[in-house]
């Protein structure tokens, strides 16, 4: 039995993921998950309580462009590339169904 | 062929794109020598999943009609390119190594691409990495591995294995890699080739098919710092298609690597993480010795969060890439697993087309993310990462860049790291602090180590100081061409 991660935490986390999983890839999963977790523990000595998290190595700001009309990716060769289309629109089944 | 990218008798990029733009050798001559080398010894290296022999020869063709024209084709003119293949060619399949892309032809071209094209360069393949950039073997690849061409018992390393061992084999002159932890500098040392990871936002990603996009950068892999200066000058600079390349001109390179290291000072970091193989850590000693040698000054400096760097890194790049690969779901591109509703058919096409270890690493970042834990891990590790830059700020007010092993050991058997995940990770423990910092850093190959195989010396430098870590590049090279 893991000490950091349970088997109902990993199948939950792999619907979160839209990922089906088996029996045996839950089992497998758990154990290495719960042996990464187990070297993450490193940090926990650290005193984290004034640092400020580090999302990006630069400052980011955001870009806005001239609003002109562009050339933009070729639809057809877009859709061309899709599983399904029809009618200019990616075709998906059904949705609404719980899974 | 050579396989040695220290052997001065190999002709460098910058010579071969003088030679055909002056007419005294063509571009077709160039490419039918690579695509020789690629009949020869692909099928055992298997560094390609696409090799593009015909367009490779009617680009060349185009080339020497603009020479002959009296028109420059530009400063790579006739030199062969191999690009990773999770880079965007328009109409030419680009997989990642993944069997949910197999087949996806892109409806654009990377931005690197549309450069290296202007500048003259002949693309002749599309590369083989570990599927999605995740690994550090290349054993990851949904198509299989890429061998090493010294010992082809051994992994080229990865993830970028397949670009490395292109140009280590004589398959194209320069190569691009993408380096999210150590995907271009970890298969460069091991192949013993030069790989460059520069400052993040140095060269454009658009195109760049994301992995993590807080540390993802493009690099060039090349068999000369000269070569790889050339390189990142073309490549190099502001994209508005990319928000995160960096909005001004870059120094030339080229120029840079004409002054020498006197006075330069290197730092020896004092609290390096051990686990370096022994003939490894050799390699580094007689790095400093040669670039005392030159003229420079070794100084200590610390960077304690550094031994941080692989728990910070695995819980961020998992975290990053478990939403980006939300995208392959089976509606816009790849493949698809028919079921009775969207929610089944995306969990079948995803279970379906990724491999393992992607399928590992959308699940510890999903788990990292999500609801009760984020603190504990996600949130927690951006706070490490803050220390480890700033770490890494203070050392540079002492020292003008570090140097590190690139790699703990020489190319490995394949196999060797087993089934346990964390072995492999270790693998990129002196190149993942880097990423993390978005500061550059390059492994340039410095003799060779048990079984004779290539060892790569890593330079690092603070934000945006490529000039002075290709200083200290190419003074390291003439060091080993001695």
């Amino acid at each position: 039995m893991s000490e950091r991660i349970s088997a109902a935490v990993v199948a939950k986390v792999a619907r979160l993921a839209r990922l089906d999983v088996t029996p045996d890839e839950i089992d497998r999963m758990t154990s290495q998950l719960d042996g990464m977790l187990g070297h993450f523990a490193d940090v926990d000595a650290l005193d984290l309580s004034d640092v400020i998290p580090m999302t990006q190595p630069f400052p980011l700001v955001n870009v806005f462009r001239a609003d002109i009309v562009r050339p933009c990716l070729d639809r057809d060769e877009v859709l061309a590339a899709a599983p399904a289309a029809e009618a200019a629109c990616f075709r998906v089944p059904p949705t609404g169904g719980e899974s | 062929m050579s396989a040695d990218s220290n052997d001065p008798g190999t002709p460098t990029a910058s010579a071969v794109a003088a030679a055909v733009r002056a007419g005294t050798t063509t571009a077709a001559l160039v490419v039918e020598q690579h695509l020789a080398a690629i009949a020869a010894r692909e099928s055992e290296i298997h560094a390609f999943n696409l090799v593009l022999a015909e367009q490779a020869r009617d680009h060349a063709a185009q080339i020497d009609a603009a020479v002959a024209a009296g028109n420059d084709p530009g400063p790579l003119a006739g030199v062969t390119i191999a690009l990773k293949d999770n880079m965007c060619t328009r109409g030419v399949p680009t997989t990642c190594s993944s069997k949910i892309l197999d087949g996806w032809k892109p409806p654009y071209n990377a931005t690197v691409v549309d450069v290296l094209r202007d500048a003259g360069a002949i693309i002749v393949g599309k590369t083989n990495l570990d599927e999605f950039a995740m690994g550090s073997s290349t054993e990851n690849s949904a198509f299989g591995p890429t061998r090493n061409p010294h010992d082809t018992s051994r992994v080229p390393g990865g993830s970028s294995g397949g670009s490395a061992a292109a140009v280590a084999a004589g398959f194209a002159q320069v190569a691009l890699g993408s380096d999210t932890g150590g995907s271009i500098r970890q298969p460069a040392a091991l192949c013993g080739v030069v790989g460059v990871k520069p400052t993040y936002g140095y060269v454009s990603r658009y195109g760049l098919i994301a992995f993590a996009s807080s540390l993802d950068q493009i690099g060039p892999f090349t068999s000369s710092v000269e070569d790889a200066a050339l390189m990142l000058d073309v490549i190099g600079g502001h994209d508005p298609m990319d928000s995160t390349s960096i909005p001004q001109p870059h120094p030339s390179l080229t120029e840079a690597i004409q002054h020498g290291v006197e006075g330069l000072r290197v730092g020896r970091i004092t609290d390096l993480p051990e686990g370096a193989d022994p003939d490894v850590q050799e390699r580094l000693e007689a790095a400093f010795d040669a670039l005392r040698a030159a003229g420079a000054t070794i100084v200590d400096v610390q960077v304690p969060a550094f031994t941080f760097g692989l728990t910070a890194y695995y819980l961020i790049a998992p975290a990053e890439a478990s939403s980006n690969l939300a995208r392959y779901d089976g509606v816009r591109y790849g493949m698809r697993v028919e079921a009775a509703d969207t929610n089944a058919m995306y969990g079948a096409t995803r279970a379906a087309g990724f491999g393992d270890e992607v399928k590992r690493r959308i699940m510890l970042g999903t788990y990292a993310l999500s609801a009760g834990y984020y603190d504990a891990y996600y949130g927690k590790a951006l706070k490490v990462r803050r220390l480890i830059h700033d770490d890494f700020e203070r050392a540079y007010q002492h020292a003008d860049v570090l140097l590190t092993p690139t790699s703990p050991t020489v190319a490995f058997k394949f196999g060797d790291k087993g089934d346990n995940p964390f072995a492999m990770y270790l693998c990129d423990t002196y190149t993942i602090p880097t990423n993390l910092a978005g500061h550059p850093a390059m492994s340039v190959p410095f003799g060779t180590g048990a079984e004779g195989l290539p060892v790569g010396v890593q330079i690092l430098a603070g934000t945006l100081q490529e000039p002075v870590m290709f200083r200290a590049a190419a003074a390291l090279e003439r060091e080993a061409n001695k």
